[in-house]
């Protein structure tokens, strides 16, 4: 197969959003608002940690078999440094108030249940089993953050201010989910990977309905971050990330080889 | 052992001739091992005692989530971050049911955490230690919830039908904390001389501390006779204690460490390890409140729930409009 290196490259931005997003609502431990809203944070960090690494998995096998050195799921996440990561910018995103660790992943997992459910159907039958496993974990996420949405949106004046402010915060990093380059569609023709330009107006209308109800507007701006190739999926992301990397990493980065 | 120290309101074991005739037939009841279940008459002090003991084992799963949580984001590899989610996601679910079983005595979970919150409630000592290397979240499997676990198995007898039932499910969940906290110990005793040096220090932190866990001895403490008497006490601190040192002492030896006692030795009169004596002024030091991380812990928990307060009464104007519309 001629597209073994732009595979590797799609499989790590498979797995490295859901791996930065599982980071960022770690961060939540113990925090939330109430305990229900702690185990259920936790609960979707621990489905999105699987996700990446089962993606991580299959990432290394295709690293070997094209002659590279075939990294493990450690290797992978505690070894790269930040030009190599390859998730959204939009899980990035500290995690903010309540209301905008939620927009945040209504915003991604909205995104996220189209592109697994168009991967089930991929030509790469692993990339299909992984995302058929987890397209049933990310329905339930998708329904709790929209719940989220329209109870903080429709709820008091305050939560609606703070929802629609953090709508309009994250709103610019959602353009770069609908953009290709040249790795992608080198895949899009190998029936590899998700079509993410034929998602862009469904995701619309989704996003669009749950706003509604959460009576609140979807943002006019059309400026959007990590476009023309700029974006997380090709490694550049904000000076938030190197931070989030630096706690991460920290043990496998202090005491090099040390097993675990 | 996540209650310590839980008083009962009483300044003497009553006998059966001091008895009111509902209290006589409310111990014979306990007496013959039937479960006192929600809507049983109760003696009052059993009830309150109750409420007590359940809000603070509550109390401590969540305020335990602190120190865990502290390594979420830093776990050395994606399969150890992922059990240690679903280890300190399984501790919000045991206080969620402790919560439960505590408001079947007529309490709210909203009042609990009010107490706990003004300082009025206690929680477990140990979570007042702060955990400075990757080898304490071993630690904590390995030795707090070996611990719990001594405290909680007998608990699973107890007499209250709601706490009991509770803690058959904690028990399963918590055995697989003590393993995993055990594997943690096993591959770092195993590991780079960093790795065994963080190890030994974990160990030396929270040994006696973990001995602390089980409470002062309460051979003489009527509070305990008392709560023996109503079984929802089923073995003194000492017994546990004794049992808690007895099932470690071993596993510290197949992992190559040393246990901080130089007093420590088997005793083959007695059939158990002889121990040195704890510094219960340290305990009662951190009961009290200056423990390292008593104000820390108190202040993350104050603040995490008044951040959360508009997300709260966002959640319920919204149920409440929901329901309004559903009406009209």
């Amino acid at each position: 197969m001629t597209v073994e290196r732009e595979l590797f490259d799609y499989l790590l931005r498979l797995a490295d959003s859901p791996l930065i997003l599982a980071q960022r609502l770690g961060e939540w431990v113990g925090k939330a608002p109430a305990i229900e809203e702690d185990v259920a944070l936790t609960n979707v960090g621990l489905d999105l940690l699987g996700q990446a690494r089962l993606w991580f998995g299959h990432a290394g096998d295709v690293e070997r078999r094209a002659g590279g050195p075939g990294r493990d799921e450690d290797q992978l996440a505690f070894l790269r440094d930040t030009r190599e990561f390859r998730n959204l910018l939009l899980v990035e995103q500290p995690n903010g108030n309540f209301a905008d660790t939620l927009a945040r992943q209504f915003l991604f997992d909205r995104w996220h249940f189209l592109v697994l459910r168009a991967l089930t159907a991929s030509r790469d039958a692993r990339i299909g089993e992984i995302a058929a496993k987890a397209v049933k974990e990310v329905a339930y996420h998708r329904q709790r953050s929209a719940d989220w949405v329209i109870r903080l949106g429709d709820g008091t004046e305050l939560s609606h201010t703070r929802m629609q402010a953090a709508i309009d915060r994250l709103w610019t990093f959602t353009g770069e989910m609908f953009a290709v380059d040249a790795v992608e569609l080198a895949l899009i023709d190998a029936g590899i990977a998700a079509d993410v330009r034929a998602l862009e107006a469904p995701w619309r209308d989704e996003v669009a309905t749950v706003l509604g109800e959460a009576t609140l507007a979807v943002p006019a701006s059309t400026h959007m971050q990590g476009r023309g190739g700029r974006g997380g999926k090709q490694g550049h992301h904000g000076e938030a990330f190197g931070h989030l990397l630096a706690e991460m990493q920290f043990l496998q980065r202090a005491y090099p080889g040390a097993r675990w | 052992m996540y209650a310590q120290m839980v008083e009962t309101g009483v300044s003497a074991v009553r006998a059966q001739a001091e008895m009111t005739p509902e209290e006589r037939a409310f111990q014979a009841r306990i007496d013959a091992d039937i479960k006192i279940e929600p809507k049983d008459p109760m003696p009052d002090a059993y009830r309150r005692t109750l409420v007590r003991q359940i809000s603070q084992h509550a109390h401590s799963e969540i305020v335990g989530m602190l120190p865990e949580g502290n390594w979420v984001t830093r776990a050395p590899t994606l399969k150890r971050k992922a059990i240690l989610m679903a280890k300190i996601q399984d501790e919000g679910g045991h206080g969620l049911y402790l919560y439960s079983a505590a408001e079947t005595l007529g309490v709210s979970r909203d009042q609990l955490i009010a107490e706990l919150h003004a300082g009025r409630a206690k929680y477990s000592s140990i979570f007042n230690y702060p955990t400075l290397s990757w080898a304490d979240i071993g630690a904590i499997g390995w030795l707090v919830d070996g611990a719990a676990i001594m405290n909680q198995i007998p608990l699973c007898r107890c007499s209250y039908g709601p706490y009991a039932r509770a803690m058959v499910r904690i028990c399963k969940e918590e055995s697989f904390h003590q393993r995993q906290g055990y594997d943690i110990m096993l591959a770092m005793a195993q590991g780079t001389a960093a790795q065994k040096a963080m190890a030994q220090d974990a160990l030396d932190r929270w040994w006696w501390p973990s001995l602390m866990m089980f409470g002062p001895s309460d051979a003489e403490s009527v509070h305990s006779a008392q709560s023996a008497a109503w079984k929802i006490k089923i073995l003194s601190n000492d017994e546990l204690r004794q049992r808690f040192v007895d099932q470690t002492v071993p596993q510290a030896e197949y992992l190559g460490l040393a246990v901080p006692d130089p007093e420590l030795r088997w005793s083959p009169e007695r059939g158990h390890y002889d121990f040195g004596a704890i510094d219960w002024t340290e305990f009662y030091a951190v009961i009290k409140g200056d423990g390292p991380c008593n104000r820390d812990r108190m202040a993350v928990r104050v603040q995490a729930w008044e951040d959360g307060a508009w997300v709260r009464e966002a959640a319920m104007a919204h149920a409440e409009r929901r329901a309004a519309r559903q009406a009209a």
